[in-house]
């Protein structure tokens, strides 16, 4: 039977928490009043002009796009800043002498990236619905795609923070990669705004089908189905999932 | 007596370098093992390689009977290792640091918290127990990377290098420390590049080289087959210049006098009738057997050359 070390796993996550939650100014509060300032400045501006889905303000429209985008990034910063910076301390020595297995290993740093998606994506939402009154179709699905989006950019940090050596490298993944695909995700418009073209190119943006299940959840409207959408998100889930359990297995960049 | 670390053919390489060339050999069960060698010999691969932190190209390490890459869970808790980088982590206090170690290897309870004070106390770490490894000297990293090596209690202690860039007394503090988990039955093995260390404490030496085993013996066995014993002659300031015969066997000199180096099979009458023959004015002759570092020498700069 395969063993699993369970309390190693609950340490090494714990571990996590407790490291992102040492610096909750920086890793939650921060992300969270820069989000609003989108709101602020889109939403307060565009908010009378632009009507995206029927019945509901831009400012509407915009805040579970926004509260997405804030999981994503924030999952994504918190497994790959994490990594990169044991990997420069050294400390990374500690788990690796200790008798985690690579899905242990995994789990734990997927579970606190998921976390502080969470702890961040909440404080927004909070915002947005005691500010613009804001209200959730379907909970449970709303807090699918939360999690689903942050295991899979968890995931996506932790391969940035395995192939990273520098600060650099993890800079350059994160400004060319994951800026880009969050912005062009749909979290600003509904791609039916866009030239033919661009919608096409969209469909080929993981983001996008994140964002538009996670809205699907608050309007029951969405740009493609929400089926559609649950099983792009958990595909590439299962994709990066499998890349790093392969890359953790392997050693790479890791055990050298 | 049972092995505790068993090598067989570990060959590590990267690209066209050979960092181990197939290393066999055994740490015996609750010995104190040295393993030496110049920089870059292999030692810090060989160590990782065991250790889990590299995986070998080929080859395999048993830790007590279990295969390190299939049996990892088993090695590591058998194993602790004190790395030669210093490490730090920004985020927690070293009490935080060795509670989550032990939370890692699903180690809790009162027990363990007793532990962790007592490791804290050994390695005078308590005062310093809510403090960040940042905010630490050296020596003081040196120490918590100790106790993190020694949270889980483990059969076999990896020592690389650890005294390097520490005070005299913490040096002293470790060896007593690590002479005692010996004597309670822990299998030490000790990387240095103190060779008079090395002397002291371990019952048996790996001298490695290039990736390669140069020679393995008993710490008393490599000292006797040395085949050369040492002389000191102490002159006065103004002595007669050395003739051939002892330039010959000259190893250093200094005001004081020479150091030479004699074949074991040559008598003592031979080396004072060619001291006579040169006219030295000699003050003081001590004569002693070769220490660690001098076999040590002879091994590793024999085949440099």
């Amino acid at each position: 039977m395969m063993e699993f070390n369970f309390a190693g796993c609950w340490a090494l996550f714990v571990k996590e928490v407790k490291r992102f939650y040492s610096v909750a100014v920086q890793t939650i509060f921060a992300p969270v009043v820069s989000t609003l300032l989108y709101l602020l400045v889109f939403g307060q501006v565009i908010d009378t002009q632009i009507e995206v889905f029927s019945g509901l303000s831009y400012s509407q429209f915009l805040i579970p796009g926004l509260v997405m985008m804030a999981i994503l990034q924030n999952a994504f910063s918190n497994t790959s800043s994490s990594l990169i910076q044991s990997k420069m301390h050294g400390n990374l020595t500690f788990a690796l002498l200790s008798p985690i297995s690579p899905l242990e290993f995994y789990l734990a740093f997927i579970g606190a990236s998921v976390i502080r998606g969470l702890a961040v994506g909440a404080g927004i939402l909070i915002v947005g619905m005691y500010g613009f009154g804001i209200t959730i179709d379907s909970p449970a699905w709303v807090l699918l795609f939360a999690v689903l989006s942050a295991a899979m950019m968890g995931g996506l940090g932790m391969l940035a923070g395995i192939l990273s050596d520098k600060y650099d490298h993890l800079a350059a993944f994160q400004n060319f990669i994951i800026m880009p695909l969050t912005f062009l995700s749909g979290v600003f418009y509904s791609i039916h705004a866009l030239p033919g073209i661009w919608q096409t190119v969209s469909h080929f943006n993981p983001f996008f089908y994140m964002v538009d299940g996670f809205r699907y959840g608050f309007f029951a409207q969405s740009d493609v189905t929400a089926l559609m959408s649950l099983w792009v998100t958990s595909g590439f889930l299962i994709l990066i999932s499998s890349i790093n359990l392969i890359l953790l297995n392997k050693g790479v960049k890791i055990r050298k | 007596m049972s092995s505790a670390v068993q090598f067989q053919q570990v060959a590590k390489q990267y690209g066209d370098f050979e960092a181990l060339k197939g290393i066999s050999f055994e740490v015996e069960e609750g010995s104190f093992f040295g393993l030496l060698g110049p920089n870059g010999a292999g030692k810090s691969t060989l160590i990782n390689a065991m250790s889990g932190l590299l995986v070998p190209s080929s080859g395999s390490i048993k830790v007590h009977g279990h295969d390190v890459v299939q049996d990892y869970r088993k090695t590591r808790r058998l194993l602790g290792l004190v790395p030669q980088e210093l490490i730090s982590d920004p985020f927690f206090n070293i009490r935080q640091l060795l509670e989550l170690q032990s939370g890692y290897f699903g180690i809790k309870g009162k027990s363990q918290k007793l532990w962790i004070d007592e490791l804290l106390e050994r390695l005078a770490l308590a005062d310093k127990a809510e403090s960040i490894t940042n905010e630490l000297s050296g020596g003081m990293k040196r120490r918590v990377l100790i106790a993190m090596a020694l949270v889980h209690k483990p059969q076999v202690l990896v020592l690389d290098e650890p005294t390097a860039g520490v005070d005299v007394d913490l040096r002293h503090t470790l060896w007593e420390f690590a002479k005692e988990l010996h004597q309670k039955g822990h299998t030490i093995i000790l990387t240095t590049h103190y060779l008079d260390e090395a002397e002291a404490l371990c019952e048996k030496v790996a001298i490695m080289q290039r990736g390669e085993v140069k020679a393995l013996d008993t710490t008393d066995e490599l000292l006797s087959s040395h085949p050369f014993r040492y002389v000191r002659v102490s002159v006065d300031e103004e002595s007669a210049p050395l003739n051939d015969q002892l330039q010959s066997r000259l190893v250093e000199s200094d005001a004081s006098g020479y150091l030479f180096k004699l074949e074991k099979d040559m008598g003592m009458s031979d080396m004072l009738g060619m001291i006579h023959q040169s006219g030295i004015s000699v003050k003081d002759i001590r004569s002693r057997d070769a220490s660690l570092e001098e076999v040590f020498m002879e091994l590793t700069g024999a085949a440099q050359g």
